[in-house]
């Protein structure tokens, strides 16, 4: 019986540190986005609802395609970059952060949008009136009654995240300890016919996403039912 | 004299509010009107909560809003009761009552915090979520809550109206006791004459964004002119104050400006303020004093007005009594038979009274 290699390892560990600094980014990202959706009467709702969910229907390839085309050298966000003296994002760490966000983004700001939309106008015009300012209301009041949003939306981009394959192949490529994750080293064992190291990734993944998912509908008894 | 003024003008989606208002800068004034009359409305641009177009708000000095100037509502030093009691559920009753304070004052003092909730009855309350609590006790908590940030303007948007007729009766005695002990002023929206005749000193009365009347509370009720004169249950106020115990008919006797009025024994101190209501049905109007009648509450009076009543068989007659104003409702037939004509002096005869406590 094989164990998983240094490379698995290697892979797991990028995976899990992917993971971690895109569901922060995620949560510092998607909150606002999913407020103003939740209390918003402009007319711009229903487009920029459309694009944050883009990525929910659209096959990984053509997202990275894009991002590949806008972080290259010779795309808007590629001139910026290098200009700034970071260098390209694509084939990086980095890059596959950017595009991970990017990709996960519907499945954080929606459970916020939600419970913010649960919550409803009356218990922020209460604090108003005893005298909280809207970032302490935001704290004090937003946060503890949309816990279970924010719980969710955690679970669902970090699960999600660990999951992706094909905006990784896109924008990272396939390079060891930078941008190797999981999901490819299971393609690369699979293509090289080291079934017993796939099995090992593999089984491990469906164990991974059961427990996270269990976690989830045990924690939060109402993300069963809204659909992520 | 310090003051509250309003004057608000907004068109929202199918309905616009005008009002041009100076209200008492203390005492209880009561917004009355039907639902859609724009009271609500109206004490949500007095909070901030809503944005009014055009406006100028000041209350006791304190402008809150005029043009190009907008308090946003978490700056202006007011207590917000709700219709719903619209407690935080994350917190328990301790963290609700405190919530307001830290944020008003500074500090949370928890001796203020106990002696709040021994004034409510919910002293017992303070460690329990709100979810295990009755509707008059959250209600009851809410406006404790709102009192704890040490407002110069309360204002309490029908907050009975949520409440079965038990739970009103619960909370009735707390909102008179306020109106008794506190400095501040208070708005006080809704649509039951009961609560209005119990807790106003001052009654403005709306109708579909506009403002038709506001005055005293005695007087808004007794005017001719108005519809409040013509509903089934129009009634007059007169604020009175115990004078006596009969122990031997049972009886306490009632003194106010127009004379005396006698009601079953009640457990009152003597000089105690108290409050009765007199339905216009339940007053008929006598000539003179010496008829013999089993009717003993009766006033020397002068009628100041007589108005057709909706009902074309009756009428409507305004009087005062010692400068206190009445209002009576007698058959247009027996106004014609006994001649009566503004400036006549009659006597007013209550044939029941009903003692606000």
């Amino acid at each position: 019986m094989l164990l998983p290699d240094s490379q698995d390892w290697s892979a797991i560990w990028l995976t899990l540190r992917l993971a971690t600094t895109v569901t922060a980014l995620l949560l510092i990202i998607g909150t606002p986005i999913a407020w103003w959706l939740a209390r918003t009467q402009s007319r711009l709702r229903g487009a920029i609802s459309a694009l944050v969910s883009l990525p929910l229907v659209l096959p990984p390839t053509v997202l990275g395609f894009y991002l590949l085309l806008l972080m290259g050298p010779n795309g808007p966000v590629g001139q910026l970059t290098q200009a700034l003296g970071i260098g390209l994002l694509p084939f990086t760490f980095a890059g596959l952060v950017v595009a991970s966000t990017f990709y996960s983004l519907p499945f954080v700001v929606q459970p916020i949008q939600n419970a913010i939309e649960a919550i409803g106008p009356r218990p922020l015009e209460v604090a108003a009136t005893l005298r909280a300012s809207p970032r302490d209301t935001f704290w004090s009041v937003v946060v503890p009654l949309a816990r279970p949003g924010f719980l969710t939306a955690a679970v669902l981009g970090f699960a999600h995240t660990v999951g992706e394959f094909g905006v990784v192949l896109m924008i990272g490529g396939n390079i060891p300890g930078a941008t190797r994750v999981i999901s490819v080293q299971i393609y690369d064992h699979v293509e090289a016919l080291e079934y017993a190291q796939a099995h090992w990734l593999s089984a491990g993944m469906v164990a991974f996403s059961f427990v996270v998912l269990l976690l989830l509908y045990s924690l939060n008894p109402d993300a069963r039912r809204k659909p992520a | 004299m310090s003051a509250i003024s309003l004057r608000v003008q907004h068109a929202f989606p199918g309905f616009s509010l005008d009002v041009d208002l100076q209200l008492p800068g203390r005492g209880v004034t009561v917004l009355f009107g039907h639902s859609g009359s724009g009271k609500t409305t109206l004490l949500r641009c007095v909070a901030g909560l809503e944005r009014a177009a055009d406006a100028r708000i000041e209350v006791n000095g304190n402008c809150w809003q005029e043009a190009g100037r907008f308090t946003p509502t978490w700056q202006r030093e007011i207590g917000y009761v709700f219709q719903e009691a619209s407690l935080f559920p994350h917190l328990d009753v301790r963290g609700n009552l405190a919530f307001g304070m830290k944020r008003a004052t500074g500090v949370v003092r928890e001796d203020e915090i106990h002696a709040m909730a021994a004034r409510f009855g919910i002293e017992h309350l303070l460690g329990r979520k709100p979810d295990g609590l009755s509707g008059g006790e959250r209600q009851r908590v809410a406006i404790a809550r709102a009192l704890l940030t040490r407002p110069r303007l309360l204002l309490m948007d029908e907050p009975l109206s949520a409440l079965d007729s038990a739970r009103k009766q619960e909370i009735l005695p707390y909102l008179e006791r306020l109106h008794d002990e506190l400095e501040i002023p208070v708005l006080y929206v809704t649509h039951q004459m009961e609560e209005a005749a119990r807790l106003a000193d001052h009654l403005v009365l709306m109708a579909q964004g506009r403002v038709m009347a506001s005055g005293p509370l005695g007087e808004t009720l007794s005017r001719l002119d108005l519809p409040l004169a013509q509903d089934h249950d129009a009634s007059v106020v007169i604020e009175a104050e115990v004078a006596e115990h009969d122990a031997h008919w049972q009886l306490t006797r009632l003194r106010f400006g127009g004379g005396e009025i006698f009601v079953s024994q009640r457990a009152l101190n003597i000089g105690a303020p108290v409050r009765v209501r007199i339905l216009a049905r339940d007053i008929s109007i006598a000539l003179g004093s010496d008829n013999a009648s089993s009717i003993q509450n009766r006033f020397a009076s002068q009628i100041t007005g007589i108005a057709p009543a909706e009902d074309p068989a009756q009428c409507l007659i305004g009087l005062q009594a010692g400068g206190v104003p009445l209002l009576a409702r007698i058959t247009r037939r027996a106004a014609d038979q006994l001649g009566l004509a503004v400036g006549q002096s009659v006597w007013a005869q209550v044939k029941a009274v009903a003692l606000l406590d």
